[in-house]
């Protein structure tokens, strides 16, 4: 009787927290049982944890530490893996996952505590790739330049990457044996090298993302474009920069 | 010559904006933050930022703008310092469009511009309806820049905990905590500018970011720096209502042609769209023929508040009205508000481009904050700066849409280079300073995380925060009755005296969020409290304060600032009369042009 069980099910819900103490620290599994709402996201899964922190089998334990701001999917922080799947935790509707929901940290940054990772490898390679507009000064120097709206159209949707790391998450080459920068950091590039001011720049930029960890790296798995929870064109911009790198290193090579 | 040195806390728009001010003085700076810069709240702003370029050909100036900024605050702002701001509106907007915003643009290669609350002009530059997310990115760039050059250094990851102050009263550095390690530490400086946001923890649940707790602004306030018209809270009236968080739907879906209505049969059953248009009730447009569905916030969220609880209009009977964007066309609200409908989209699973939202009013901002003098944005302590939503200065009794986004980048500027002056004219620096001022403040703090760790209480502190904002909320926002503000003080004082018995569920020395929450909330009901207090106090309505029983705005009585002051552990309201010398007060109405 499907219906009798679904009512079951909605009535509690099971989640699977993958733990873990401290970066070093081995980690492990708990499970626990949450009363079900409506409109229940993971993230008030894991508040109601960390307000009865006690096991499904009745152990006492501690709160889940993890990552999460705005709740709205645009600061990037709440990223981790929600069944199997690089996501974030503020837009994961439990009536939309299977149970048990099993949540654990993101795979391909350190670990600081339980769900909670570090990030600051993406930080770095924004600034390794000069992710920014170099202008002379915040004194008034009038208006900026004007913008075709339709670059604008497509500078905006490439604008909107809040850092979250899933699509390093989910791309194979993103590992341990390769310091490949991931596609967020590609977008960024072709953002900045489309705008006008920035333009002026491109080489610069161009060059950083065919250094180490650089634009050769990707493998076209095509994973990121997936992942990506904002829609962000990832693979266009991986192409365009992979387009771009060429020609540079080709005419840089032809002009001595 | 002696090299000074300025802290920053905070990394959302008003804090990089003092960041970027004070590297580009050639002085260096640590920024301090709770979360990576990136993910400060200033990313959730949606709808746009003001300035009066008039590229309309409306005839807007910055003097309409300084004038409707008063009138939309009720007459509370000291004036000076707003009409400074509008003026210098214009040229924020050309340097964060050199920055790179992605601004929307005309046909033309111009900055688009629209509509927004409290205004009849189009005056709102915007980016989709995720303007605060990109206008942060621009600051976080050019603040990452002048990071790999060496000018600024990043302490994300780290919370304010108190500032260190010293004999003279003059402040003198910061103490922090890192909240990976819990290690408390304490960092000298010349100067510190606070931008510590918004306050919306304090309620509970509102539209602001979990690290919007005002824990740093009570922290301060604890130690002698005053706080004004703490009592001014804007509930914003269209947000999806949400266990976790209340979540913004901006007034630029309105801006852009959005209507506010609800069935004029109580009992309707009709799916929204089936209603024909002559049994729907559009009532902000009867109500407000001029204004329509722009009127002020303050103004919008009583009007759905009279609809749902004195006429019972709400929809099913329910605290909720709609909000409909559903005759406008689809590639207009894709190219226009795309970020706030998937917003909707995503968490209620309903495409708003088809059906109609279901809104209702949700704390949002505070007019009030950290008292700042009227020329460059100096607390009431030496070496204390303060900008953004921490401060009081620039919205008085209420805020324009559109107007936050200026302010911080107002604000923050302004607080960067009077913090340089500061410092650079300063006698003696911290090099002065006995490193015994620093060690007491330091073991100070580590003497309360000990407190709290070794605690063997019965209470919960999610539970009372919990309590903290049901309270917050049914008696501190809307609409407010002396004796139920006096009954809420009593339950703060309450919960008070229950959080001497708080027990951690976690007692880890590392990573420990539970610790630093503890804390934080500590600060949050005195703040409480002094939000309480102020409309208390305050027997008039004015702006976002209203008091049934005081149905009038009183310039004879209150046409003053509230000036909270924390004196041997009480917190003590004073008044100090507002610079009104620009624009003398009048009427504030919204149903006829002013």
């Amino acid at each position: 009787m499907p219906n009798k069980s679904d009512k079951h099910a909605k009535k509690e819900v099971l989640v699977k927290v993958k733990r873990q103490s401290s970066p070093k620290a081995f980690p492990h599994w708990e499970e626990f049982r949450l009363q079900w709402r409506p409109y229940m996201n993971v993230i008030i899964c894991l508040r109601d944890i960390g307000e009865n922190p006690v096991t499904s089998d009745g152990r006492a334990t501690t709160p889940v530490s993890y990552d999460s701001n705005c709740l709205e999917e645009v600061c990037g922080s709440c990223a981790m893996l929600i069944n199997g799947k690089a996501r974030m935790a503020c837009s994961a509707l439990v009536d939309q996952l299977e149970q048990p929901i099993r949540i654990e940290p993101l795979t391909k940054f350190p670990v600081v505590r339980d769900l909670s990772v570090d990030r600051q490898f993406m930080f770095e390679s924004l600034k390794r790739v000069k992710a920014w507009i170099p202008i002379d000064g915040t004194y008034d120097l009038g208006e900026g330049p004007r913008v075709a709206p339709e670059i604008q159209e497509k500078g905006y949707p490439l604008s909107r990457c809040i850092t979250c790391g899933n699509c390093l998450e989910v791309c194979p080459q993103v590992n341990e044996h390769n310091p490949f920068m991931g596609a967020a950091i590609f977008s960024q590039v072709r953002l900045f090298n489309m705008h006008p001011t920035g333009k002026m720049h491109a080489k610069e930029r161009l060059a950083a993302a065919m250094g180490n960890g650089g634009i050769e790296d990707c493998a076209n798995a095509q994973n990121c474009v997936v992942a990506c929870p904002k829609g962000i064109p990832l693979t266009e911009s991986l192409a365009e920069i992979n387009r771009e790198a060429w020609k540079q290193s080709l005419f840089g090579w032809l002009a001595g | 010559m002696r090299q000074p040195k300025i802290i920053v806390v905070g990394g959302g728009l008003a804090g990089l904006m003092a960041t970027i001010r004070v590297a580009e003085a050639g002085v260096p700076v640590d920024l301090f933050s709770i979360v990576p810069v990136k993910r400060s709240h200033s990313v959730c702003a949606q709808g746009g930022i003001n300035a009066a370029k008039n590229q309309k050909g409306e005839g807007d100036s910055t003097a309409k703008h300084f004038d409707d900024t008063i009138y939309g605050g009720d007459f509370l702002a000291n004036q000076p310092l707003v009409k400074r701001m509008c003026e210098a509106a214009p040229g924020i907007i050309d340097l964060l469009d050199r920055m790179g915003v992605m601004f929307n643009r005309t046909p033309e290669g111009l900055l688009d511009y629209r509509r927004f609350g409290g205004t009849l002009y189009h005056r709102t530059a915007f980016a989709g309806a995720t303007t605060g997310q990109q206008l942060l990115y621009a600051l976080d760039e050019q603040v990452r820049r002048h990071e790999s050059e060496g000018k600024v250094k990043k302490y994300e990851g780290a919370i304010f905990l108190s500032a260190v102050i010293d004999e003279s009263g003059v402040c003198r550095g910061i103490c922090a905590m890192d909240l990976r390690s819990m290690e408390v530490t304490t960092h000298a400086a010349d100067a510190v500018i606070f931008a510590t946001g918004g306050i919306g923890a304090i309620f509970g649940r509102s539209t602001n970011s979990v690290v919007c707790t005002g824990s740093a602004q009570s922290a301060l306030f604890q130690q002698g720096v005053d706080y004004a018209n703490g009592e001014f809270i804007q509930v914003h009236p269209t947000a999806i209502p949400g266990e976790d968080k209340l979540r913004l739907m901006s007034e630029s879906a309105r801006g852009e042609g959005g209507r506010v209505w609800v069935p004029k049969n109580p009992a309707e059953q009709r799916a929204p769209r089936t209603i024909p248009e002559g049994e729907r009730f559009y009532f902000l447009e009867e109500w407000y023929p001029k204004y329509g569905n722009l009127v002020p916030r303050d103004i919008a969220t009583r009007a759905i508040h009279r609809i749902v609880y004195q006429e019972r209009l709400g929809l099913q009977g329910k605290a909720a009205v709609y909000l409909d964007v559903t005759h406008i066309p689809r590639e207009t609200l894709d190219r226009k508000l795309e970020g706030i409908l998937e917003i909707y989209e995503k968490f209620l699973g309903v495409d708003p481009r088809v059906e109609p939202m279901q809104v209702f009013p949700a704390m949002h901002y505070t007019m009030g904050g950290i008292w700042v003098n009227g020329q460059d944005q100096a607390t009431s302590v030496p070496g204390i700066y303060a900008a953004g939503e921490c401060e009081y200065q620039y919205h008085g009794a209420n805020r324009l849409g559109a107007n936050s986004l200026v302010s911080c980048i107002f604000g923050g500027g302004l607080a960067g280079t009077a913090a340089v002056k500061y410092a650079a004219n300063l006698q003696t620096g911290t090099e002065a300073v006995s490193s015994a001022v620093c060690e007491i403040e330091k073991k100070r703090q580590e003497e309360k995380n000990q407190a709290l760790i070794s605690n063997q209480g019965s209470e919960n502190p999610i539970t009372i925060w919990r309590e903290l904002g049901e309270i917050m909320t049914e008696h501190v926002t809307v609409t407010r009755i002396n004796r139920n503000l006096e009954l809420a003080d009593s339950k703060i004082r309450d919960l008070q005296t229950r959080y001497h018995k708080i027990n951690l569920s976690d007692r880890t020395k590392w990573s420990n969020q539970t610790l630093n929450f503890a804390r934080e909330l500590e600060n949050m009901l005195i703040l409480a409290r002094v939000v309480t207090l102020g409309a208390l106090q305050r027997n008039e309505s004015r702006g976002a304060h209203y008091k049934p029983d005081f149905p009038e705005r009183d310039d004879a009585n209150w046409l003053k600032t509230t000036r909270a002051k924390f004196s041997d552990g009480e917190i003590v309201l004073t008044y100090e009369p507002v610079d009104i010398s620009q624009i003398p007060p009048r009427p504030r109405r919204y149903d006829a042009a002013k």
